[in-house]
This record gives structure tokens, C-alpha cells and sequence, in this order.
């Protein structure tokens, strides 16, 4: 087997436009996930039991069942019921629904690290129950929680070539069709994983200098 | 503090409290055969009690003698089993609907209980927030002033506990003493009728206790507010107190004027608590 420079030149227009596109699934699947996520934790807090149990199905069914299988899911069933996505809306809400369930949990873990003390200031004070969450509870969970978070962002980034099964043309969709086209598989695959360290390793290092700086 | 309170005698009615009659001068707090049980133990039983408007009353007695828990079931902070408790004549944890006496909703709650202000032993303040937004925060959201009126109302209070020049401190930059000092301006603000004090320095340094004391102290004096306190700090309690309970197994078995308690207690259990701590 050679290694072709050349290879590695040719790929690079598809290359840019695959990071382009990974980094357009992680943003929005992040959100996605971010958001979702808080709104599970609220919705297991509810005092109304028909809020809380459907949730704690949901959550975790979808914890527990493949990204792979819910992305199929939602790519090719879906649109039997008429419910139709473009391939990379489809990505980002299967990347962002599936990692809801788990920054669902980081943030429970938050809210039930602040010191009961809190809640009782809270309750003392009379405050109603959306300022309670929102300028007493939350603010503190989230800091707490902002390490954990970030894990997953790594994960996710991770888990973002799984979006390629369904036709995105992220990083490794792009090096699979170069490779279709050329027969040449090394270079481009090479070029994507060295991609993948030189997003997450900074990352990562980011993340523990936030964790540093938060978590007091 | 508040604009109508007669500052030298607790026991004149103000303007706004001639406007009920329930709690004019009189009784601002009822306990009515309150239970409280804990698994198979027993906390309060059958608790029977009454504060008048404006007077000072220390809770004392050995640790689980059931005086945190008063003052958590008037804070709405846990439920009695039984019984009911009356603030300023409304009740605090029924509310009567068709002649019949029902737990009560949380709006009717909410409503009795902005008249209490409770300070906590581990101070409880708003960590992720500034000084004077951990005072500013009720008054805003609960009793609809506007930012700058609550601003002033804390900043005001701040002086009075020592503390105007660390508006813009967070908590965690405040020695405990100093905390504390906050945490009980942060009570104020709301203008409770009712100030309850749950072992307020029992987490702070010795050497920080007397300034928290003296704030306490001046608030006991110069304002007409009713105090519920539970303390270990006999010397303060002796000072403050129109009133003293001696609480043994979630019952009082001796009450009085702080002279007659902590002088010449009636009951045996009383003298050997007493001897004990002092």
C-alpha cells in the first residue's frame, strides 16, 4: 500500500465541506441536547404524576436503545407517517434527542446537589416556584454540572459519524464518497481521524480549564 | 424599621395591625394540638402554645426536644400530622372552605406566610448571587417593589447590620459572621410581623458570635417584631426574652420570664439543663 500526497490534496475540498457540516450537526445537536435535557430534569421534578411518568418512559427508552436504530428510525419510518427531515435536520434531532437522556440525568444530578438549605431559603423567602428554579435552583445546578456537560460534547462529536448511515455528508461521509470515486480509502480516513483528535483534544483541555475554573 | 412601628413598647399595637383585630396586641401565633412524629418518634406531642404580638420568646432545651421543628412547621418548612397553627389569626396549614377546615392550597400559604422571616443556622444564602441581590430578590418578585425602592429598603438594611459597604460582595467573599449578618437583613426586607432564629450562630467562630448578637440585640429593641428563637446562647437569651420555654420530649414543661427560668426554674429537668449549658 502507498501513500498518496496527492490523495490527500484532492480530498481536501470535500474535507472542509465535511467539517463544515460535522460541526454544523455537533452546534445544533448540542443545543438540542442542552435544551431537551433541561426540560427532562424539570418535567422528573414535576409535582403532576402524568408529567413525570410518560417523561421517565421516554428518556429511558430512548437511553437505552441504539442512536443507530432511533437515526434509522427517524430517517426511514418516519416518512411513512408523512413526517419528513432533510438528512442533516434528521441527524441533529436523533444526535440531540438521543444525548438529551443523558445530559437529562447530569443536570438531576445538579439540581440534587444544591444543599436542601437552598429550597428552604427559597420557601422562607416565599419566592414563587419559577424564581426558585431559575435564579436560585438552576444557576448553581449548571455550575456544577458544566464539566460533565462538556463530556458529552465530546461524545457527541464522537458519535457524529453515525449520522453518516443516513446519507449526511459530514467528515466520514466525505471520505467515503472520495473513496467511492478515487479507490483511494487511507488517505481520506487518515486525514478525517487526525480531524477528529485536532477538534477534541483542545476540547477536552478547554473543558478541564472550565471545570477548574467553575468548580470551586 | 417599618415607618409604623412604636419602637420602646412591644406591646402597643401599630397602625397596621389595628387593621386586624386578630392580632391586635395579642395573640400572633397558635399552636393547637400540634403532632409531629418522625418515623415511630415523636417530636412535638400534642403541642400546645401561644406568642403574643411583639414579644420575645426563647425556645431552650436538650438537642430533639422539638424546638427546630416549631420553628420549621411555622416556616411551612415540614407539615404537622396533627393539630393546626394559627399566624396573626389566619391558619397556616388548613384554610376554611364551606364552614370546614381543609389543608390549604399553596396560594393561601404563600399568602399567611410572608408575614414570617426565618434565619438559618447555616446562613442559606444565595450563593450565585450579590449581597444585595440575596436582600433585593424577595422584595421584588414577592412584594412587587421596584428595583430601585428594594435597592434603598437594602441598602438601609445593610447599614444597619454593618454591612453597607459590601454590596457588591458574593456570600462566599463574607466571613460567617458576616453572612449571617446579611442572611438576617435579607429577612428583614420582607417586613415579617414574625422573625424566627434557628441556632443563628451556632455555625460561626467564637469570635464572630457577639457582632451577630448585637445586631439581634438592636433589632429586639429598637423594633416592635415578634421573635421566635432557638439558641444556645443563654446570655443573649436572658437579655432578649420576654419569654422562655423550656421544652423537654416535644413537650414544655416549664415557661416564664427569663428572670424566673434561668433565676429559679420550678422543674428538676430544667435546673440540670441549665446547669449543663451554662
Amino acid at each position: 500500500m502507498q501513500w498518496d500526497w496527492s490523495a490527500v490534496g484532492e480530498f481536501m475540498p470535500m474535507f472542509w465541506d465535511g467539517v463544515l457540516v460535522t460541526l454544523q450537526a455537533l452546534v445544533l445537536g448540542v443545543i438540542v441536547a442542552f435544551t431537551l435535557g433541561l426540560v427532562w430534569a424539570l418535567a422528573q421534578r414535576s409535582r403532576l404524576k402524568v408529567v413525570r411518568w410518560p417523561v421517565t418512559v421516554v428518556t429511558e427508552f430512548i437511553r437505552n436503545t441504539p442512536l443507530l436504530v432511533q437515526l434509522f428510525f427517524l430517517y426511514f419510518v418516519l416518512p411513512e407517517w408523512g413526517i419528513t427531515f432533510s438528512a442533516l435536520t434528521t441527524g441533529v434531532i436523533g444526535l440531540g434527542l438521543h444525548y438529551s437522556t443523558y445530559t437529562a440525568e447530569v443536570y438531576r444530578a445538579g439540581i440534587d446537589g444544591v444543599p436542601a438549605g437552598q429550597w428552604e431559603a427559597a420557601t422562607a423567602l416565599s419566592l414563587p416556584r419559577s424564581r426558585t428554579w431559575f435564579a436560585v435552583i438552576l444557576p448553581q445546578a449548571i455550575r456544577r454540572v458544566v464539566p460533565a456537560l462538556g463530556n458529552y460534547v465530546v461524545a457527541m462529536l464522537k458519535d457524529s459519524p453515525l449520522i453518516s448511515t443516513i446519507g449526511v455528508l459530514e467528515m466520514l461521509g466525505e471520505a467515503r464518497q472520495f473513496g467511492s470515486i478515487t479507490f483511494q480509502m487511507v488517505e481520506p480516513l487518515v486525514v478525517v481521524g487526525i480531524a477528529f483528535i485536532v477538534i477534541a483534544y483542545p476540547a477536552s483541555l478547554l473543558l478541564r480549564a472550565l471545570e477548574r475554573r467553575l468548580v470551586r | 424599621m417599618s415607618a409604623d412601628s412604636t419602637p420602646n413598647d412591644p406591646n402597643v399595637s401599630t397602625t397596621k395591625e389595628t387593621a386586624n383585630p386578630a392580632v391586635d396586641g395579642s395573640e400572633l401565633i397558635r399552636f393547637d394540638k400540634v403532632t409531629k412524629r418522625f418515623g415511630s418518634n415523636t417530636v412535638l406531642d400534642e403541642l400546645d402554645f401561644s406568642v403574643a404580638s411583639g414579644k420575645h420568646v426563647t425556645l431552650i432545651g436538650p438537642s430533639g426536644s422539638g424546638k427546630t421543628t416549631i420553628l420549621r412547621l411555622l416556616m411551612t418548612l415540614m407539615k404537622p400530622d396533627e393539630g393546626t397553627i394559627k399566624v396573626g389569626g389566619e391558619y397556616l396549614t388548613h384554610e376554611e372552605r364551606g364552614g370546614k377546615l381543609v389543608p390549604a392550597g399553596e396560594r393561601h400559604v404563600r399568602e399567611v406566610r410572608k408575614n414570617i422571616g426565618m434565619v438559618f443556622q447555616q446562613f442559606n444564602l444565595f450563593p450565585n448571587m450579590k449581597v444585595l441581590r440575596n436582600i433585593t430578590e424577595a422584595p421584588v418578585h414577592v412584594l412587587g417593589l421596584s428595583k430601585d425602592e428594594a435597592d434603598e429598603r437594602a441598602r438601609e438594611l445593610l447599614d444597619q447590620v454593618g454591612l453597607g459597604d459590601r454590596c457588591d460582595a458574593y456570600p462566599t467573599q463574607l466571613s460567617g459572621g458576616q453572612q449571617q449578618r446579611v442572611a438576617i437583613a435579607r429577612a428583614l426586607a420582607m417586613r415579617p410581623q414574625v422573625l424566627l432564629l434557628d441556632e443563628v450562630t451556632s455555625a460561626l467562630d467564637p469570635e464572630l458570635v457577639a457582632g451577630v448578637l448585637d445586631v439581634l440585640r438592636d433589632i429586639a429593641q429598637t423594633t416592635d417584631i415578634t421573635m421566635l428563637c432557638v439558641t444556645h446562647e443563654m446570655n443573649f437569651a436572658r437579655d432578649i426574652s420576654d419569654k422562655v420555654l423550656m421544652f423537654d420530649s416535644g413537650r414544655i414543661i416549664e415557661s416564664g420570664s427569663a428572670e424566673k427560668i434561668f433565676g429559679d426554674p420550678d422543674h428538676e429537668r430544667t435546673r440540670e439543663f441549665l446547669s449543663a449549658v451554662l
